[in-house]
């Protein structure tokens, strides 16, 4: 095989494992989020479909699938079926650029743990997102329905508005790592060959990187269309705001797009901020067993309480959960795997605080009302945000 | 693979721009405008200039189309119907696109030999850009920022006396 089929392959070994990947998650994302919300109002959330309810987004998928596709005679056709597209593609783009680990060796074939490293990663996310941003708008128009229309409107707008601090807090660790390139930040903050690499390096920590942290997450909340700022599709005024008009695949098209947003923008905070796949200490103190010690923990508690089970079908889950967990454990133990999957587990550590961060808030706040929205973004977060870049930049300049 | 590309690119981004005149409906037209917007990013791309890509998406499939959109939403413009000829078109639009074609054939008859080179230029990149504008073009920069300031003061004018 020369290299150019090699590198062909690779790639679509990867594009693939990427996307069943991403779709699992996308899937399972939201069962997490039904039984996490369910755990804070203090009830089990999904139980009946398999063992806790695991099989639930299987059974959804299929419910959704099967559901009769209707085709509403008022809407403005050809402009309705296309705005779930643009929805779910956009929103599956963008993850082509997001880099999960460093460079490894697969069979003596060396790659990056990344599909694509675009030179300027960063602007093709958000020019990705902000193309985005016309799924929704056109759904609503395209719908002829008046709370779909009224919730494309708030959510455009309110994506417009949120877009400048967004991107006014993404520009300050780009300032401080100095490029654009997705994985070139990660190196920047303790992701390079060698480098032992502690959170010390990462850009959260650098002076009050913290502060362009607040504001990207508080942001990424409001583009993502995510509680507390989940306007366009406010139950209570607007039935279900852009989406009504929409069934079956088309409504879990921007299901689905949703949640890769919500995916999409947690990696991108791990990546600015938290040092993409970078651990938190040195391997040389150990972080290289925290994997192994919270898989092994998590595989003993099942198997203890599948030993004394407090309902009958614990018997026979929990000591299977129990014992894959061990495997895992054991597979990080193997020094063959250490070299990508702990990377791996960092990353999907990080991001997966994050996105557990996006449900909890979902959990504890109420909605905002559309004028405070409004008021928040441009008299508080917008020039909080530009102080925040302006005095970054005068630090780089100066240091 | 380059002109191949290239001519897909240009020819979506022509029958966007003639989309965009001949569609009745002000969103299809939008709509349009945005397929033009967006294949211009690729021509862009394709020239090596990938922060100029990047940036013809953002600022405009990204912020100034949405906010056509949605004035266009909002004002709920439904569909155009074809007002009578008017006597000016008739009169100065042949003239005036023979003038332009002639323009156009001159200026490329001036330089036969400056071909485009697919990837050949390197100033594109976001450090290139940034070092232009704020050395070479600083004053045109500046420029057009107060410019900017004047035309957001403006409209704020004038929507205050709206009310």
């Amino acid at each position: 095989m020369d290299a150019s089929t090699a590198f062909y392959v690779i790639s679509l070994i990867k594009i693939l494992v990427v996307f069943a990947v991403l779709m699992t998650t996308l899937a399972y994302l939201q069962w997490i989020e039904r039984k996490v919300i369910a755990h804070i109002q203090v009830r089990p959330g999904p139980y009946f479909v398999g063992p806790h309810g695991l099989l639930q987004p299987l059974a959804d998928v299929v419910k959704l699938i099967t559901k009769e596709d209707l085709l509403p005679p008022y809407v403005n056709k050809p402009i309705y079926l296309a705005a779930p597209f643009i929805a779910v593609s956009m929103a599956l783009l963008s993850i082509s650029v997001i880099p999960f680990g460093p460079k490894i060796d697969v069979f003596g074939y060396q790659t990056y743990m990344q599909l694509t490293d675009l030179n300027i990663g960063v602007l093709f996310i958000l020019a990705v997102s902000s193309v985005g941003v016309y799924g929704v708008a056109l759904a609503g128009w395209s719908s002829n329905n008046k709370y779909a229309l009224l919730g494309a409107l708030r959510s455009s707008a309110q994506m417009i508005s949120y877009e400048l601090p967004l991107s006014l807090a993404i520009a300050a660790p780009l300032l401080i790592s100095n490029t654009l390139s997705l994985r070139q930040l990660v190196v920047t903050q303790g992701g390079a060959p060698g480098h032992p690499g502690t959170f010390w390096n990462w850009n959260l920590f650098h002076g009050w990187q913290w502060i362009s942290f607040i504001i990207f997450l508080i942001a990424a909340f409001a583009e993502t269309n995510r509680v507390p700022f989940d306007l366009a599709e406010a139950e209570n005024e607007l039935v279900a705001g852009f989406h009504t008009e929409y069934s079956s695949m088309k409504f879990a098209s921007f299901f689905m797009a949703e949640y890769a947003n919500m995916i999409t923008v947690s990696c991108m905070a791990v990546l600015l901020f938290l040092g993409g796949w970078v651990a938190p200490w040195p391997a040389k103190y150990g972080s290289g067993l925290v994997p192994v010690a919270v898989f092994a923990l998590s595989g003993l508690i099942a198997l203890y309480h599948g030993l004394h089970p407090a309902r009958r079908m614990d018997r026979f889950s929990l000591p299977v959960v129990g014992v894959v967990f061990l495997i895992v454990a054991a597979v990080f133990l193997a020094p063959f795997t250490q070299s990508w999957l702990l990377p791996l587990f960092w990353f999907c550590a990080k991001v997966g605080l994050i996105l557990f961060a996006f449900i909890w808030v979902r959990g504890t706040l109420p909605r905002f009302r559309y004028d405070q929205l409004m008021v928040f973004t441009w008299k508080f977060l917008f020039p909080i945000a530009v102080m925040n870049l302006l005095v970054t930049g005068l630090v780089v300049a100066l240091v | 693979m380059d002109v191949i590309l290239f001519l897909i690119f240009a020819a979506i981004s022509l029958v966007c721009a003639v989309n965009v005149v001949i569609q009745p409906h002000p969103i299809s037209s939008a709509i349009s405008l945005i397929g033009v917007m967006g294949s211009l990013a690729v021509l862009y791309l394709l020239l090596g200039a990938e922060f100029i890509a990047a940036a013809q998406v953002i600022v405009y499939a990204g912020a100034v189309m949405v906010l056509f959109l949605f004035v266009i939403m909002l004002l709920n413009a439904g569909r155009e119907t074809a007002q009578s000829k008017s006597e000016t078109a008739h009169l100065l639009g042949v003239p005036a696109l023979l003038v332009f074609a002639l323009l156009l054939a001159y200026f490329l008859r001036q330089r036969p030999e400056e071909g485009v080179h697919f990837g050949g230029f390197t100033g594109g990149s976001a450090e290139a850009v940034g070092r232009a504008l704020f050395t070479a073009y600083l004053l045109p920069f500046e420029v057009v920022s107060v410019l900017i300031l004047i035309a957001i003061v403006g409209a704020i004018v004038l929507a205050r006396k709206e009310i």
